[in-house]
């Protein structure tokens, strides 16, 4: 009989493929990357005109802090975030809802969701000037008109992935459509919405910045237009780290949401 | 409260899957459906727990549902079909909740059916880190609850592992035992069917025709696996599905 000994090991060909969290990987990333950018323009090797420096822009943020100007800009651009987003994600839920439920909506609607998804929102801010005037109230119908849509089609196709051997059960005990909807069909719909809004809260970023360049006072976006037409690139940065920041909040803050609500899945 | 099914005959987009099916099923017995896969099995429980409307001919209840009866066509699939979201209590509750009872009595009918079901310790825990075995138990927990007139059960083992099936049929029979019940159920295997049925009813290939029927007078808790008379039942229906499922599956060869 063969020796064991003489055999080689079976090569591993497993692993992968299965995403685990490492906590220290992306704050790492950052930090090279503006540690390499703070010592590039230290040295020269980048120019001034390039890039501002790391660490100016962090001055300038300082600055920002002390004179009070940071919260007079980020509080009408959080606020205007969060009514915009939260009138668009509540009407895509309740629209993407019905689609997904209702076979005569679904026909009439999926067409016109279809139609008006690829119009690059930001072009009707004219015409929503005129609908609601230049206030507030035009800036927030952009921003809800934006985050609509891809909530809209998030939502419905979350409804069409509920397994449809649990909404026959709730048939088979007699249950009402009512309690399908909240107790069967709205939770199992929960993880697609989820990961919809992920996408439909950048977008709303996105067009709360296009809408304050368009005509703002305050906000973020009316900052980073007058540094940006100053050529202040620090100003600039400074600006841009914030709306980044932003999008790292709203990211989190839909990972913790998904944390506690999705502790079922598998 | 029995059920009379007169004349079944159903079609998929004019394709027979049933034909001309007469049957009854009475109060207090287990009644097993067997025959080869795709002669309409399935299909047969869905008409009779009214999720699907027959072709032709009609099903009846006979009398009316025991006292307390919240659902009388109550299912057990065979994916378990429990709420991923929804603790083992909670999934219990949900079938309770649209009947407007007092949360304590929700609370003592759950309490009741766990430990019908040797489940108590698992209460508060979620689908998830449950057995297969264990999810099973679950939903019958769940149907146990609504004082089902009669239990609608589609290959409720199919899913487990043997062992695991020969100690859910234990349990069923200690749950049959203790309280009659009456049941449809569904099965590929024979010797669940003998075990478990009083009457058990074979059909034929799709679309399925009743082909035979075996009563086994035996009690319950008096059948063994392997004993003598319900080998001999399982041997003759064996040599008729036999037939049935080789013929069955020539078909599919020849029709591509
Ligand atoms: N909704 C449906 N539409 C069209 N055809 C269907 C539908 N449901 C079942 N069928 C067909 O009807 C036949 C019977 O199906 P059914 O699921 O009742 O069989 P079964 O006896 O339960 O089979 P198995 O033993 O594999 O579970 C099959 O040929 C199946 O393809
Ligand atoms: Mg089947």
């Amino acid at each position: 009989m063969a020796d064991p000994k003489d055999g080689k090991p079976v090569p591993f060909r497993g692993g992968g493929f299965a995403p685990k969290p490492i906590a220290w990987m992306g704050p790492l990333v950052f930090v090279t990357l503006i540690a390499a950018m703070e010592i590039g323009t230290r040295t020269g090797v980048i120019s001034n005109l390039t890039l501002p420096r790391p660490s100016a822009v962090l001055m300038t943020f300082v600055s920002l802090w002390d004179t009070g100007l940071l919260w007079k800009h980020v509080v009408p651009s959080l606020s205007r975030l969060a009514v915009g987003a939260a009138l668009g994600a509540t009407a895509g839920i309740g629209v993407g809802l019905t689609i997904g439920l209702f076979s005569h909506i679904r026909a009439g609607l999926v067409p016109v969701i279809a139609a008006i998804f690829p119009i690059p929102k930001i072009a009707l801010l004219p015409l929503f000037v005129i609908w609601f005037g230049i206030d507030e109230a035009s800036k927030y119908a952009l921003i809800a008109f934006g985050t609509f849509t891809p909530t809209v089609v998030a939502t419905y196709g979350a409804v069409d992935s509920v397994d449809r051997g649990l909404i026959r059960m709730g048939q088979s005990f007699g249950l009402s459509g009512l309690s399908i909807l909240r107790k069967i069909v709205l939770p199992g719909a929960l993880p697609g919405i989820l990961s919809g809004l992920r996408v439909s809260l950048a977008i709303a970023i996105i067009l709360l910045v296009a809408a304050e360049m368009l005509g703002a006072e305050y906000g973020i976006g009316a900052y980073i237009l007058e540094a940006g037409s100053l050529y202040d690139l620090e100003r600039l940065f400074a600006g841009v780290t914030i709306l980044s920041l932003l999008g790292v909040g709203v990211n989190w803050t839909i990972g913790r949401i998904e944390r506690r609500v999705l502790r079922w899945r598998v | 409260m029995d059920l009379h099914l007169d004349q079944i005959t159903h079609r998929y987009d004019g394709a027979p899957v049933l034909d001309g099916i007469d049957l009854h099923i009475p109060t207090g017995r287990i009644v097993c459906l067997v025959g080869p896969s795709g002669c309409g099995k399935s299909t047969l429980l869905r008409l009779v727990g009214g999720l699907e409307r027959p072709s032709e001919g009609d099903i009846r209840q006979i009398g009316t549902p025991p006292d307390g009866c919240l659902n009388p066509l109550t299912y057990v699939f065979q994916d378990f079909a429990l709420l991923p979201w929804r603790t083992v209590a909670g999934n219990i509750a949900l079938v309770l909740e649209d009947h407007g009872l007092p949360k304590s009595r929700i609370d003592a009918v759950i309490t009741d059916v766990l430990a019908r079901t040797n489940l108590s310790d698992f209460r508060d825990a979620l689908p998830k880190q449950l057995s297969g075995g264990m999810k099973q138990r679950v939903a019958i927990a769940r149907a146990l609850a609504v004082e089902p007139a009669v239990l609608l059960m589609d290959e409720p083992l199919s899913a487990l592992d043997s062992q695991t099936r020969e100690l859910l049929m234990e349990d069923l029979v200690g749950l049959w035992t203790r309280q009659a019940f009456t049941a449809v159920y569904v099965t590929h295997n024979l010797d669940e069917a003998v075990r478990l049925g009083h009457r058990i009813v074979l059909l034929s290939r799709r679309p399925g025709r009743i082909r035979d029927i075996v009563e086994i007078d035996t009690d319950l808790a008096d059948r063994r696996a392997g004993q003598a008379d319900l080998e001999e039942k399982r041997a003759h229906l064996w040599s008729l599905m036999r037939d049935e499922a080789r013929a069955a599956d020539a078909e599919l060869v020849t029709h591509g």
